[in-house]
């Protein structure tokens, strides 16, 4: 949480005296060694910390034959600074080996997988921003009315429950006793047959192609693992929300806005909010970041077909290639969105646009 | 005002003097005005009784506990609904889930005071040189931060333990690895306050050394914000910890970890929801006692952030 | 104009009684004003008085922008024969920036950073007038003019942090100024400013002002600047009135914290040794 506001803050402070191009220049120095950052700490986990790294990515069950094969084509012959020169090449070119598990580059494997957890993260971004935004305004302006108490239980709770655990008594709920959601998985088995998706975000593809049957299958499918992320996200937006409103609505261009004879709406909505909003790209960028993440437990529970379950189900299987390419994966993500929301940042705040 | 003064004086005055007497007096007296502001928060103090109660269940597990919490009745106790005689149900094994819970408390507090111990220091040391030493060295320590900032957390951790292996202290390992960035920045922040005041000049020119200065006068005056963090750092940590343990990378069988006992009882979610549900309505509550705490403590000792 | 000036109404513009504002705070209630009586015509009304000594907050409760947790009470508080207190809180906020406007003390923190200076001097005539967009930017471009902005069309479009501090406090009173107030309410309007650009600013206003007949209480600490700039002085002290009295019977003022605030002041030509200290009795603000 105080990530972003320490990222808003610094964002604004600086802001001023940086021009567009230095800070893009900053903005690339940043993004370079941040990645290179992660594929240290992945090469670390994955050459350095296993006693055989080849065991570690072939598993032991592997023929002695491969297993030397191997060794030299992960070039464990050569002094560790080439080692890893080797490794961010061939990360670069998007090579992270091929996955015990499934047989095909891991590189292809997350191609297939990757959309599904798109798919669930943008649509839990969408429902936290829909209701947490509104919600952190109506508690800040209200402060200590029924409805900032209920923010902030929400908040409290959702900043204390084990993700996976309320998934569980989710399911329970609402498929098991209510039946108003789908089982856990994507599409009923049926329609993985005969539905062929386009862009692999399902309920883009059904509604593109008119399959209306398919669409609202898709959806009871992901109606409950988005919500439950969704909840989550709710959680960080709504509490942002209102700390940068409260922020604003303490500032004097408020009392100005007051004086003018705006309308308390008008004040709100119209001005606080769109001073706040510029903070606020940020929190929802971080927040869908962490959805991307927290989808590794979220897709376990409802095995959603997406990267998550595919780590985990590598975890499972000690397929160590899996396991790393998703982390790289995962982590360029996040870092990439991380990046992006601080330059959308400065492109949003007008006081950044004068040199 | 003297000391004969101060003997008239109710306690509670004399603490609140405007004049302390002495510098103990002062301290006592700001600590009194944290205790009161933290006290008055009714939020705060639930999350303080929570975590106290943790503490006493783990201390007194053996006490508490009716069974044990890793042989079970495999024959006549499989899977029992709550009663009287196991007042969570059973699992699987036969276990007094009950029992297993008064147990996971000490692993909850072992993994906690674990990763706070190992990466709290490290975020110390890294944030108070970088910002006591400036130049290129505080460019390099924040950049390494930074870097470790934009990491996402849990994947992180899920790819240490698979290298080294599934286990609980590996898992404490990875996530103190993960969770120091912020405790650096937040040392650093408080270092850069500091560092131009007077009172490190005075000390600089009476000829410290800086390893001594940053030891003895910069690290004590970033406790507060850095016992803040911690306790509110704590809740995640639970958080990644069950989820570690879920995954089957954290906690072993049949250690009563809470959330591999979710894991087990995962199977049987549908019919017999106590399994699962006992556990993690456990990691709920503590994880909220810490988040309460939490928010009580940096309320009373940073007034700054009151609002948030 | 929609405030007509010709309607000059025999009874003051502002009449204030006794009015108080009260804020309870963890350590008890804070008196922050504390009886304060003074009427208003169509003249110029300067305030001064220490920091804290309530001036801001009497500002604020006749413009109905007191926080809501403080209280405000008085015997009676009159804007135009409305009483203020008791009005539908709709229509003391058509009154605001309508008919009684308020310029704060610093423009760097009072125009909304993210929306052009334009559109901020625009809104507040849109609020009260219909108008089409059209003739609001033409008016917002004319008020610009008659605050000496020499580039209208140009400020119109920039953001606040874009302009200097004597511009931005020029593009506030356009935005107050614009709905054609009577009464204009000026806390410290040019505290913020530079010394040199003090004086331009306070000239746009006075020649405003008495273009238009606007009633204007001018809150400052500078007596000095008051004394030239206003028709009457009233002199705060602790949250109370102790003096009043016309700006040109300044030199004969009785009360000795008045006495006090006018020594205080540095005066050419004169060497003061040494410097004297404003003297504060508990009495005077009993
Ligand atoms: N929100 C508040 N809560 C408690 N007391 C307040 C609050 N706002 C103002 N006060 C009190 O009201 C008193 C008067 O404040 P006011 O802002 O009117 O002073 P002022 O005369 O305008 O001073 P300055 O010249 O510094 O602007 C102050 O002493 C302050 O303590
Ligand atoms: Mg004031």
């Amino acid at each position: 949480m105080s990530v972003a506001e320490n990222q808003a803050a610094a964002g604004r402070g600086s802001a001023r005296a940086v021009s567009i191009l230095s800070s893009l220049g900053r903005f690339l120095v940043i993004a370079v060694t941040t990645y290179l950052g992660l594929l240290a700490v992945t090469f670390f986990i994955g050459r350095v910390i296993p006693i055989d790294p080849v065991l570690a990515v072939l598993g032991d069950r592997a023929p002695t034959a491969v297993v030397e094969r191997t060794r030299r084509e992960m070039g464990l012959d050569l002094p560790l600074i080439e080692q890893f020169y080797i490794y961010v090449k061939s990360a670069l070119s998007g090579d992270f080996g091929t996955s015990v598990l499934t047989t095909n580059p891991v590189m292809s494997d997350i191609r297939r997988v990757f959309p599904a957890t798109i798919e669930l993260a943008t649509l839990g971004t969408i429902i936290g921003a829909v209701f947490g935004v509104p919600l952190g305004v109506l508690a800040a302006v209200r402060r200590g009315s029924f409805i900032d108490q209920i923010a902030r239980v929400i908040g409290l709770i959702g900043y204390s429950v084990p993700i996976f655990w309320l998934g569980l008594l989710g399911l329970v709920l609402f498929y098991a006793k209510l039946q108003w959601v789908a089982f856990p998985a994507r599409l009923d088995v049926v329609y993985e047959y005969t539905f062929t998706p386009i862009t692999g975000f399902y309920l883009l593809d059904a509604a593109m192609q008119g399959q209306w049957d398919v669409f609202y299958d898709a959806y009871r499918h992901i109606i409950l693992p988005a919500s439950l992320l969704g909840y989550f996200a709710l959680a960080y937006i709504s509490r942002m929300t209102r700390s940068f409103m409260l922020n604003e609505m303490a500032q004097e261009y408020i009392v100005a806005a007051r004086a003018k004879g705006l309308s308390e709406t008008r004040i709100i909505w119209g001005h606080a909010l769109r001073n706040a909003a510029v903070p606020m790209v940020t929190v929802i960028a971080l927040s869908y970041a962490s959805l991307l993440e927290g989808s590794v437990l979220t897709e376990t529970v409802f095995s959603w077909p997406g990267i998550g379950l595919y780590i985990t189900n590598s975890l499972t299987n000690a397929d160590m290639n899996a396991v790393l390419g998703g982390t790289i994966i995962i982590g360029s993500v996040f870092i990439g969105i991380n990046l992006l929301s601080d330059l959308l940042y400065r492109l949003l705040d007008p006081r950044t646009k004068a040199g | 005002m003297t000391a004969s003064d101060a003997g008239s004086l109710s306690r509670r005055e004399w603490l609140l003097s405007e004049r302390p007497a002495s510098r103990m007096q002062a301290r006592l007296g700001r600590a009194y005005v944290a205790w009161r502001r933290f006290t008055a928060n009714r939020l705060a103090v639930v999350g303080l009784l929570i975590i106290l109660g943790l503490v006493v269940v783990a201390a007194l597990a053996g006490m508490l506990a009716p069974y044990s919490p890793t042989v079970g009745d495999l024959k006549n106790a499989r899977l029992l609904a709550p009663s009287a005689a196991h007042w969570f149900g059973t699992d699987d094994l036969g276990r007094d889930i009950y029992s297993r819970i008064v147990y996971g408390s000490r692993w909850t507090l072992y993994v906690v005071i674990l990763v706070a111990i190992i990466a709290a220091p490290i975020g110390l040391l890294v944030g108070t040189v970088a910002g006591y030493a400036g130049g290129w060295t505080d460019a390099i320590l924040m950049r390494i931060t930074d870097i470790f900032l934009a990491f996402p957390k849990l994947v992180l951790a899920l790819a240490f333990v698979a290298a080294l292996g599934p286990g609980i202290e590996n898992a404490v390992l990875a996530i103190a690895i993960t969770s120091w960035p912020p405790y650096a920045r937040i040392a650093r922040a408080e270092t850069l306050t500091v560092r131009n005041s007077d009172y490190i000049k005075a000390v600089q020119l009476m000829g410290a050394s800086p390893f001594r200065i940053v030891l003895r006068h910069i690290m004590p005056l970033c406790i507060s914000s850095l016992i803040i963090r911690v306790t509110l750092d704590m809740a995640g940590i639970i958080l990644t910890a069950a989820g570690l343990g879920f995954l089957g990378l954290g906690a072993q069988p049949p250690l009563p970890e809470w959330g591999a006992m979710i894991a087990s009882g995962r199977r049987f979610i549908l019919d017999q929801w106590w399994v699962a549900g006992a556990p993690g309505a456990a990691i709920l509550i503590v994880s909220l006692g810490f988040n309460l705490l939490g928010d009580g403590l940096r309320d009373a000792l940073d007034p700054r952030s009151g609002d948030q | 104009m929609s405030g007509n000036p010709d309607k000059q109404t025999k009874g003051a513009l502002l009449e204030v009684d006794d009015l108080r504002v009260t804020f309870p705070t963890r350590t008890g209630l804070v008196q922050a004003v504390r009886g304060v009586s003074f009427s208003l015509g169509r003249e110029r009304l300067g305030i001064v008085g220490e920091s804290g000594s309530g001036k801001s907050q009497t500002g604020r409760a006749i413009m109905g922008l007191t926080s809501p947790q403080a209280q405000v009470s008085a015997k009676k508080l009159s804007f135009d024969g409305i009483d203020l207190l008791s009005a539908p809180p709709r229509e003391r906020r058509a009154l605001r920036g309508n008919r009684i406007a308020m310029i704060l003390q610093d423009p760097k923190y009072s125009l909304d950073p993210v929306m052009t200076i334009g559109r901020q001097i625009v809104e507040t005539l849109r609020t009260h007038e219909k108008v089409s967009k059209a003739e609001a930017r033409e008016r917002a471009l004319e008020m610009l003019r008659a605050v000496q902005i020499r580039d209208p069309a140009r400020v119109f479009d920039l953001h606040p942090h874009e302009v200097s501090g004597g511009m931005g406090q020029r593009a506030m009173i356009a935005m107050m100024l614009i709905a054609g107030p009577e009464l204009m309410i000026a806390d410290e309007p040019t505290s913020a400013l530079d010394v040199t650009v003090q004086l331009d600013v306070l000239n746009i206003l006075d020649k405003l002002v008495a273009e238009r007949g606007m009633g204007l209480i001018f809150i400052s600490h500078d007596l000095r600047l008051v004394s030239s700039f206003c028709d009457r002085v009233v002199v705060m002290y602790a949250g109370k009135v102790v003096e009043q009295l016309k700006a040109s019977e300044l030199r004969d003022a009785r009360h000795p914290y008045t006495r006090g605030l006018l020594n205080c002041m540095p005066r050419i030509g004169f060497e003061r040794h040494p410097l004297p200290v404003l003297d504060r009795k508990p009495e005077w603000a009993a």
